[in-house]
């Protein structure tokens, strides 16, 4: 087994689970809390693989995507900010709509066949780098390189720019930020549909680029989730995020690649010879995410930072407090 | 012309009523959200065929068809029923745990490790194949719930002892399920090659109503099963914990004002495990239930996602454990009669945007609309 090709595809998968962690992030920066992640990355594989098999445009499959699930999200939006539900149990509620959506609108894709998907290239030189260049330059998916430059961007925005600064200010003090002139309801409703732009992105990279095809709900099979775990895990910063997301990618390949060879490190590999035992090693991501959220967790306790203040609060202009 | 009046306002169309939403003071009467839930339902209803039909269905015909195959005939009431079950008993687990705003969405997962304890009572064996039946479902019923309660227990410990957000453990617990279930299914007890255990002796088998049909037939071909009488009775039990107990008074208010909770004593980490444990078990039981009931052996599709459907039926049942049967009972019917419809993501759907409306309708609750007369300033 080639370690650098397990990483490779690795990155490609944690592509989708970047974009997705994201979105999350700055939805959850603004005090907003969604989490239908996994629904709106379903509606956004659905929507693009849908587009891309009608039409044959897969960039125009990635931008209806991402829009379908930006507009869901604003259900979520309209809900938590104006009616000031519950935000917990709104997000679960869109999770369930949008995931029922795309399975309805969805069905007979899966028998669609010659769907044109994103291209693929190495890029010259940097490809070159030894090792690095084989696992993050060659041969990757075109959203994969997208995702290299998005996450210091973001991070970028979040801590060096004056919109950023004012996202700050509204998930972690909105009476001030509105005090100051931050219009607190529109920017939250505008970084829940960010969120929803990134989550529709991560489903399209899924069904356009990393593992193409719609199999309506095994299509995501539960990385919305981890991306919401990740959050908490990234503690709010993107870095961190895109650091967790790839680890995680790389974790989703190799569970799958490490049945294929018959010795690993000279020993006999029993994932080899009794194939069954990968249903315990399917369950390592998830496992892994647990661990990863207790971890987290100490470590967020230990030096009192993360969480923004205001997550989870629906701001009442005029009111006291929050 | 008016304007050419000196001294005349003008005058511009307005809309004759202000309207204020202002915090409702008092809790608002229960038939508002009784009329609020049948209005959503509606809605969502049409809302859906509205769905149906751009994914190329017929919505009244869908509609028709999910009424004739849950309701038409005692024999599909009765089936109807059977879907009925595990749903009470995961919307129960959820109402609990929701009652203390423990985001508990895990029971998929605890109904899978429920009726994989309970499977193991027959598989590993623990008990004869020739035991009685009696023994046969008591030691299953207590299998299942001590599953499915080991299950919940251990994201309630995590958040207890770690912190750990309760939504993300649970969840990922019900992927961990789901392959642990497959192990057994593929590898230890896999029948023939297939991907299900052998059938169990019909001493494990929950009673049917069919069984007394030389005695009554009118029971004849009827598969509600004794699994029913478990949800309900258990139905009464969390009824009368939440609101005749003292433990039910404590899970209350830890779930309305955790600090006051906490200021007044209560230990908020060890009513955690404690409604973790029940809501746990109670899905487990489900599971049992429904293996014990239904299925008759352990497989891998034992559930079209009855865990996630409890979610919904708690908190259209206002997390009421008595309404929980009777939500249930809907739902059982719009699982039932949706398996056959096409396209086949509809049941999910439609649940999705009936708890959608839900959550908004919320508000009419929380808060009252004021119509007052414009009055010109």
């Amino acid at each position: 087994m080639d370690m650098s090709i397990v990483l490779q595809a690795g990155v490609a998968t944690g592509t989708a689970l970047l974009f997705a962690t994201l979105g999350e992030l700055l939805a959850e920066r603004s005090g907003i809390m969604n989490l239908g992640v996994e629904g709106m990355m379903l509606l956004g594989a659905m929507a693009a693989y849908w587009v891309s098999a009608h039409y044959g445009v897969p960039w125009m499959g990635v931008i209806i995507g991402m829009l379908a699930a930006g507009l869901i999200s604003q259900i979520h939006a309209f809900i938590t900010i104006n009616l000031r539900a519950d935000q917990v149990v709104s997000g679960l509620s869109l999770n369930f709509l949008a995931a029922g959506v795309s399975v309805v609108l969805g069905e007979g894709l899966n028998s669609i066949k010659g769907v044109a998907i994103l291209p693929s290239f190495t890029i010259p030189l940097l490809s070159q780098i030894p090792w690095i260049g084989k696992i993050f330059f060659t041969n990757q998916g075109i959203l994969v390189y997208i995702g290299y430059l998005v996450f210091p961007l973001v991070w970028y925005f979040i801590n060096r720019t004056r919109q950023g600064l004012h996202l700050r200010a509204v998930g972690e003090f909105p009476a001030a930020a509105d005090s100051l002139g931050i219009n607190v309801y529109r920017m939250r409703y505008l970084y829940v549909f960010i969120g929803g732009l990134f989550a529709g992105l991560a489903g399209a990279a899924i069904s356009l680029s990393i593992s193409p095809g719609w199999f309506s709900e095994k299509t995501t099979s539960g990385e919305g989730w981890i991306a919401v775990g990740l959050v908490i895990f990234a503690q709010w910063n993107p870095i961190r995020a895109a650091f967790g997301a790839y680890i995680f990618g790389a974790l989703r390949r190799l569970v799958l690649d490490i049945q294929g060879p018959m010795m690993i490190l000279g020993l006999a590999n029993p994932f080899y010879y009794n194939p069954y035992f990968g249903f315990f090693l399917q369950m390592l991501p998830y496992a892994f995410t647990i661990i990863v959220l207790v971890l987290g967790s100490r470590e967020a306790i230990k030096k009192r930072i993360g969480t923004p203040a205001a997550l989870g609060i629906p701001y009442i202009r005029g009111e006291r407090g929050m | 012309m008016e304007n050419n009046i000196p001294g005349s306002k003008k005058r511009r169309l307005r809309f004759p009523y202000k309207i204020r939403v202002e915090p409702r003071l008092v809790e608002a009467p229960g038939w508002v959200s009784v009329l609020l839930t049948i209005a959503s339902i509606i809605l969502a209803l049409m809302v859906g065929a509205v769905l149906i039909a751009l994914g190329g269905g017929d919505p009244i015909k869908a509609y028709i068809h999910i009424g004739k195959a849950s309701f038409g005939s005692l024999g599909v009431f009765s089936d109807t029923l059977v879907k009925a079950t595990p749903l009470m008993l995961v919307g129960l687990a959820c109402s609990i745990a929701f009652r203390m705003k423990l985001w508990n969405i895990g029971a998929e997962g605890q109904f899978f490790i429920g009726a994989f304890a309970a499977s193991v009572v027959v598989l590993l064996p623990v008990l004869p194949d020739s035991s009685p039946k009696w023994l046969f479902i008591l030691i299953m019923f207590i299998f299942g719930f001590i599953g499915g309660a080991l299950w919940g227990v251990i994201p309630g410990f995590l958040k207890v002892k770690f912190n750990v957000n309760e939504i993300i453990s649970t969840l990922m617990m019900n992927y961990i399920a789901v392959f642990w279930n497959n192990y057994f299914i593929y590898a230890v007890w896999s029948e023939g090659g297939f991907q299900m255990s052998k059938t169990f002796p019909k001493n494990a088998w929950l009673p049917r109503l069919s069984d007394f049909a030389k005695d009554a037939p009118i029971f004849q071909g009827l598969t509600t099963h004794l699994g029913l009488v478990f949800a309900v009775i258990a139905a009464v039990i969390i009824w009368f914990i939440l609101y005749r107990s003292k433990w039910g008074y404590e899970i209350r208010l830890i779930g309305d004002n955790a600090k006051a909770a906490k200021y007044s004593g209560i230990s908020i980490g060890k009513n955690i495990i404690l409604v973790m444990a029940l809501s746990g078990g109670l899905a487990g039981l489900a599971g049992m239930s429904e293996i014990s009931g239904v299925v008759h052996r352990l497989q891998g599709s034992i559930s079209p996602g009855y865990g996630f459907t409890g979610i919904i039926i708690a908190w259209l049942a206002k997390l009421n454990p008595l309404a929980v049967i009777v939500v249930s009972i809907l739902f059982g019917a719009l699982i039932l009669a949706g398996r056959e419809l096409q396209p086949k993501g509809i049941p999910t759907m439609i649940q999705g945007v009936i708890f959608v409306f839900l959550i908004a309708s919320d508000f009419f609750v929380r808060n009252r609309i004021l119509f007052s007369r414009n009055i010109e300033e």
